[in-house]
């Protein structure tokens, strides 16, 4: 690892002030994607600006109708949290599966949501349920957030603090993990919302995106089989040693099917 | 340079380390904890797993800074009075090791998991070991052990 600096942020004003002065710093949260990236020397920041001692980024609550959750919040947290297993269980049990315990443990849901990894949970939940990010700046929609591989529309100095959830009706996330690294070749977040169904992918693709065909169908028969007859686009999707860009379109076909099944359930 | 303090293994420890200095390498290299190994440097393998308030974590992916504060236990701190914990007395009763390189990061983390979860199933066994690779034994043995600690903390 190279050397930097670290700094425990005592407020949010100070962590935004050291973040928008020097281009080169980078703020920590649980650190579960930063620290592996700085011990292969991937990265080479002057100063890591930790928020996780930050109060205004903790707690968990429903009002008018959405769930918010602040961005330090540790996925275990989440999954275990009664409010969002009682509010949203769907989402609790997305926390419950992404990477392992200690990853749990430590991973939070705004240091993810602001990586953008195009394999992790939870942006086809943030997708999925239409969520808001509010930051120290400002609220943005999820469907301007996330661009892709890596990127978002957060600016520098620019600090998630929670993420608003507006509760669906009903919602799932099925995803069928890489055997070694836990992410997901390919996982499929389904809700239905006052506005109909929602339909977001992750894993497959070079960022999340929703798949509108199966909305279209699933709005009118929630099972597998309204989404036989579909066949996804493969133009945008992965192709590695893990599979195929048809591989991967058959397990987002496969992961639908089942979140669907469990909507519908 | 920062200067740390924690508490390890119910005992206050303080240090001066450059804050870069990973929480495995702290307590290895500096306060001679080397029973918490270093198997993969990739944060995959769990074998550097502590407990950190509490909670398991890999003590390979954070740093040494990030623990200022915190109450540490590494497999140091597991037998009481020369007398097992339990977790490893159930891995040696069901010979749930056979190098032995990752069986401290496995046992933090069982003991976690019995913590959360007194009476887990095949399944929920399963799933809590997902951050911990055993290159010998297949895990047949490490899953029974983890069953039988569960049988003997109940039992207590």
């Amino acid at each position: 690892m190279y050397a930097f600096q670290y700094r425990r942020a005592t407020s949010l004003k100070e962590a935004g002030e050291l973040l928008a002065k020097d281009d080169e710093a980078k703020l920590l949260s649980g650190g579960m994607t930063l620290i592996p990236t700085l011990k292969a020397r991937l990265a080479q920041p002057t100063q890591l600006v930790d928020v996780t001692g930050l109060a205004e980024l903790f707690g968990i609550e429903v009002r008018d109708g959405q769930l918010f959750i602040g961005a330090a919040t540790r996925h275990q947290q989440v999954a275990d949290s009664k409010v969002v297993r009682d509010a949203l269980p769907a989402l609790a049990d997305l926390a419950s599966r992404i990477g392992d315990p200690q990853v749990r443990n430590r991973g939070t849901m705004g240091g993810s949501v602001a990586n953008n990894d195009p394999a992790a949970d939870y942006p086809a939940a943030v997708l999925g349920l239409d969520a808001k990010i509010i930051t120290n700046k400002r609220e943005i929609a999820a469907e301007d957030f996330f661009q892709g591989m890596f990127a978002t529309a957060l600016e520098p100095g620019e600090i998630i603090m929670r993420i608003a959830f507006p509760l669906p009706r009903k919602a799932a996330y099925a995803k069928f993990p890489h055997p070694a690294s836990g992410y997901a070749m390919a996982g499929v977040f389904i809700a239905q919302t006052a506005g109909g169904v929602r339909v977001a992918v992750t894993g497959a693709g070079e960022g999340v995106f929703r798949w509108s065909d199966a909305e279209a169908a699933l709005d009118k028969q929630m099972d597998a089989a309204a989404l036989e007859k579909l066949t996804l686009a493969t133009d945008n999707l992965n192709e590695d040693i893990h599979g195929t860009r048809e591989y991967r379109a058959q397990l987002v076909k496969v992961m639908a099917g089942r979140a669907a099944a469990a909507v519908a359930g | 340079m920062a200067k740390i303090k924690m508490k390890v293994n119910g005992k206050s420890c303080t240090g001066d380390v450059e804050d870069r200095v990973l929480l495995a390498n702290f307590l290895r290299d500096e306060l001679k904890l080397t029973g918490t190994h270093v198997g993969c440097d990739t944060s995959q393998c769990g074998a550097c797993t502590v407990h950190v308030d509490g909670r398991a974590v890999k003590s390979c992916t954070m740093l040494a800074v990030q623990a200022d504060g915190c109450d540490v236990t590494t497999i140091e701190g597991m037998a009481k009075n020369g007398t097992l914990h339990p977790v490893q007395q159930a891995f040696t009763e069901c010979h749930a090791l056979q190098c032995g390189f990752c069986t401290p990061g496995m046992i933090m983390t069982v003991a976690a998991m019995l913590n959360d979860n007194p009476n887990p199933s095949d399944d929920e066994i399963v799933h809590g070991l997902e951050g911990n690779l055993c290159r010998c034994t297949g895990y047949l043995n490490i899953v029974k052990a983890v069953k039988k600690a569960a049988a003997i903390q109940r039992r207590k």
